[in-house]
């Protein structure tokens, strides 16, 4: 399988802070990915950096072209779609609008009209409000609508950070199986950040674990799941 | 009845011209979280390129288009150079940038143009409008002028692509970076539609008020007080902000015993503060609520 995103020696900083120190991970195409970590650690930090929201510096190549120094509304062009923590919803507009602006870069208007159908299907809940304020859908349905949002921009890499933060655990079951459909059947490569590891391991093919700013452990999802002493000591399950 | 109806009318010509006003405050006030104190000045400015233009020549609507077209890249042009590098600057250093460029903008023009008082022409001709004595055809041409405004306004940014990104971009920034919006340029825009939309305010007034560097002083007091009324956040409410203002200026001026022309200002800010104290936001602003 090709390298589609690779991460080398990526430094990232705050102000005088440095967050991350010189991490280095990579993801094949096709692949879902999931980064470990407490609180802290730099996991929204990582997906940051690569969207080039935050200083920082390393490489990071996607496809072989360096993202380095590009704007944050250039790297989207390439076909990352970045579903930040809170969601990011555009909570004045409506559903549907929600999803418009997520195809926002792209101009094939009968594409945009099809797949807005399609999201429909994958989150039947998002057709029934979709004319509805995006700020009033509940905390479950406003991650949908991100997810689904991402996916408008026929991604080939969507970076999602915590989906599952402050929803009731039936949704992020939910929420996880839709992932990984999209992963399988749309051949959308995904790098998930996630506290909770139990889940995002079942989901992931490749995990890294994330301490302070560095990987401290990588490898396939169902090794470290099932390594007793990792999840101890790493993961705290 | 005849005078009430009369000053109605009136106040709804005048409101139009402030809720032009308003709009223009509140597209840069979405944009960039600040007050432009220099829109009435730029307004100003686009309306004595006008002169100029049909000093040289050109018929009015000629010139209106073409001052419409600076006016425009004049306002992209103030936000590149001045007010995108204060970005990320302190509230006041924003606050001294707008008053710097009021001051250049008003003394510019009186050097160029001195301050002596210009007549300004009116395409609509000033006869009373189908034979009414209740409105003349310029003051029916500011309120027509203003609402095929509004309509453009309205479908442009419920309808077009670039719309919809100017609105995403003045609510969520980050995320509206996230789907690929070029943030900074879309905020230029605003300040270009913002000033052409001042341009054509200052134009539809300039007959009414005559043309002078201090000529939209007033009238960017009410405009402030229009949007304030309607509330910062919302356009909608800018504009029936600048509606009302006008009609209340009219009939305060018209009705309450001896305020007359003199207090017809101080009356009108005080039914704005009488408003506020009620609701802070303004009668159609929202009080920014997050679910976290």
């Amino acid at each position: 399988m090709t390298t589609l995103l690779n991460v080398k020696d990526l430094r990232a900083y705050y102000g005088q802070v440095q967050a991350l120190h010189g991490l280095s991970f990579s993801l094949s195409e096709g692949s879902l990915v999931t980064l470990l970590g407490a609180n802290g650690a730099g996991k929204t930090t990582t997906l940051r950096a690569i969207c080039n929201m935050v200083r920082s510096t390393g490489g990071i190549e996607f496809d072989g072209k360096p993202l380095n120094n590009r704007s944050t509304e250039s790297i989207v062009r390439f076909g990352i779609a970045h579903v930040p923590q809170g969601r990011g919803t555009f909570t004045t507009m409506t559903v549907e609008e929600n999803l418009q602006l997520g195809a926002i870069t792209r101009k094939d208007n009968a594409g945009i009209v099809s797949d807005i159908e399609r999201m429909y299907a994958h989150f039947p809940v998002l057709k029934q409000r979709h004319t509805q304020q995006a700020g009033t859908l509940s905390g479950g349905e406003q991650q949908m609508l991100a997810v689904a949002r991402a996916l408008m921009l026929r991604p080939r890499l969507m970076l999602l950070d915590e989906p599952s933060f402050g929803l009731a655990p039936l949704v992020v079951r939910d929420l996880f199986g839709i992932l990984g459909k999209i992963n399988r059947e749309d051949k959308v490569s995904i790098l998930v950040v996630e506290q909770n590891a139990q889940l995002a391991l079942e989901l992931a093919d490749q995990a890294y674990v994330i301490e302070t700013g560095r990987i401290v452990m990588s490898g396939n999802a169902k090794d470290i799941a099932n390594n007793e002493e990792i999840r101890k000591s790493y993961l705290g399950y | 009845m005849e005078l009430f109806t009369n000053q109605v009318l009136a106040g709804i010509a005048t409101g139009a011209i402030y809720a032009c006003m308003a709009l223009a405050v509140v597209m840069i006030y979405q944009a960039i979280d600040h007050l432009n104190f220099a829109q009435g000045e730029m307004a100003m400015f686009s309306t004595f390129i006008s002169w100029q233009l049909m000093q040289w020549g050109v018929p009015y609507w000629a010139a209106f288009v073409i001052t419409l077209a600076l006016s425009f890249v004049g306002g992209i042009a103030i936000e590149r150079i001045l007010f995108k590098p204060l970005a990320k600057a302190p509230i006041l250093t924003n606050v001294a940038g707008f008053i710097a460029l009021f001051a250049i903008i008003n003394s510019s023009a009186g050097l160029i143009w001195d301050f002596t008082i210009k007549q300004y022409p009116t395409p609509f001709g000033s006869a009373p409008f189908l034979g009414s004595q209740l409105i003349s055809t310029h003051q029916a041409g500011m309120i027509g002028v203003t609402v095929l405004l509004l309509l453009g306004l309205y479908f442009f940014f419920q309808y077009t692509r670039i719309g919809l990104a100017m609105r995403a971009a003045a609510s969520v920034p980050e995320s509206a970076r996230l789907v690929g919006i070029n943030t900074s340029w879309m905020i230029a825009l605003g300040w270009g539609m913002a000033t052409a939309i001042g341009a054509i305010a200052g134009m539809l007034i300039a007959p009414v008020v005559f043309l002078e560097p201090n000529m939209m002083g007033g009238v960017l007091i009410y405009g402030f007080a229009a949007a304030v009324l309607g509330g910062l956040t919302s356009p909608f409410g800018a504009v029936v902000g600048g509606f009302l203002v006008g009609i209340f200026e009219n009939l305060a001026g018209t009705y309450i015993p001896g305020v007359g022309n003199e207090l017809k200002l101080p009356i009108a800010l005080a039914l704005i503060i009488s408003v506020l104290v009620v609701k802070p936001a303004g009668l159609f602003g929202r009080h920014i609520v997050k679910r976290v």
